[in-house]
């Protein structure tokens, strides 16, 4: 059931570790260019990984830089992990169930590609960036998510 | 770019500094994503904001200084893809997924961390996924630029 509970209380979970929360992403990105000049976005790690495995043209041009975006990816891990480990009471494990995950991932692992980016590459670099095609692609990805989650929920899916 | 041992080790540190972020601020709970993008807590707006402060600031500030990377001699530039119809085509795919699953890609594998392995349904996907829109546009044969590797 759709409600109008965000009109009485916009931040039901606070604001602070959202805040806190986004400048250490936004420090993890900038370590990595400050020394590397390279820009970090997560979605290429799925088809960069893949040309260990495909001799798919598309992918072999990862090659260069496979393996510190797998590198990157680890971090993202263990830096979850120590989160986890000091911050969290108990191991997560979501509730969300395991076709939406799938059939999400599969749109996800398409529309990232093809859309040149994610929620990190556009969302955090791109518009950090000052880029038209990344405010595009973001602006175009929040309303269509935010369309697609509410109908999912007045479908009564859940979790 | 391959990278050598120093700037590898620090795109590690950065990782654990990415997912230690996306930990806390707990984009990696599909749940609290999709209550966002369901409207009944704003915070995501602050997690993006906090981070494009940072990321902004840092990539305005290194490129006018028009200097080079210590670890890789790389000139400081920004994050510009080209624009064309695959960017709003793609951005839509994205979003029926993120909006469907409250996942994406650095926050899925943030969520391991937090010994999410369910979460690996939605990693599966997404390699699926990038795997099948490769093999279609290598049968396509398209050469666009966008994609070069950043």
């Amino acid at each position: 059931m759709l409600e109008l509970a965000p009109l009485a209380d916009p931040f039901p979970r606070g604001i602070a570790h959202y805040l806190i929360g986004g400048l250490f992403i936004g420090l993890g990105v900038a370590t990595i260019y400050l020394g590397t000049g390279i820009i970090a976005g997560a979605s290429t790690f799925l088809e960069s990984t893949l040309s260990y495995v495909s001799s798919v043209e598309r992918f072999q041009r990862y090659r260069p830089s496979r393996d510190w975006r797998v590198v990157f990816t680890v971090g993202i891990v263990l830096g979850a992990g120590l989160y986890a480990l000091v911050f969290a009471r108990e191991v997560f494990v979501t509730d969300v169930q395991p076709w939406r995950l799938a059939l999400g991932g599969v749109l996800i692992g398409i529309g990232t590609r093809v859309g040149k980016g994610c929620t990190s590459g556009h969302g955090v670099c791109g518009i950090g960036s000052l880029s038209g095609t990344s405010v595009a692609n973001v602006a175009t990805f929040m309303l269509i998510a935010i369309g697609t989650a509410l109908f999912v929920g007045t479908m009564g899916v859940s979790p | 770019m391959s990278l050598d041992n120093r700037g590898t080790a620090l795109v590690l540190v950065g990782g654990i500094l990415f997912g230690f972020g996306l930990g806390y601020s707990r984009m990696a709970e599909p749940e609290i994503v999709l209550a966002f993008l369901q409207l009944t807590d704003f915070g995501l707006l602050f997690v993006m904001g906090g981070a494009v402060m940072v990321t902004a600031t840092v990539f305005a500030i290194a490129t006018r200084r028009g200097g080079r990377a210590p670890l890789t001699g790389e000139l400081y530039a920004m994050r510009h893809k080209s624009f064309d119809n695959n960017v709003l085509f793609g951005g839509a795919i994205f979003g029926v997924g993120w909006g469907l699953s409250g996942i994406c890609p650095g926050a899925a594998y943030a969520s391991l961390g937090l010994g999410n392995y369910l979460i690996l349904y939605g990693i599966g996907g997404m390699f699926l996924g990038a795997y099948v829109q490769g093999l279609a546009r290598s049968y396509v044969g398209g050469t666009d630029a966008a994609a070069d590797p950043s």
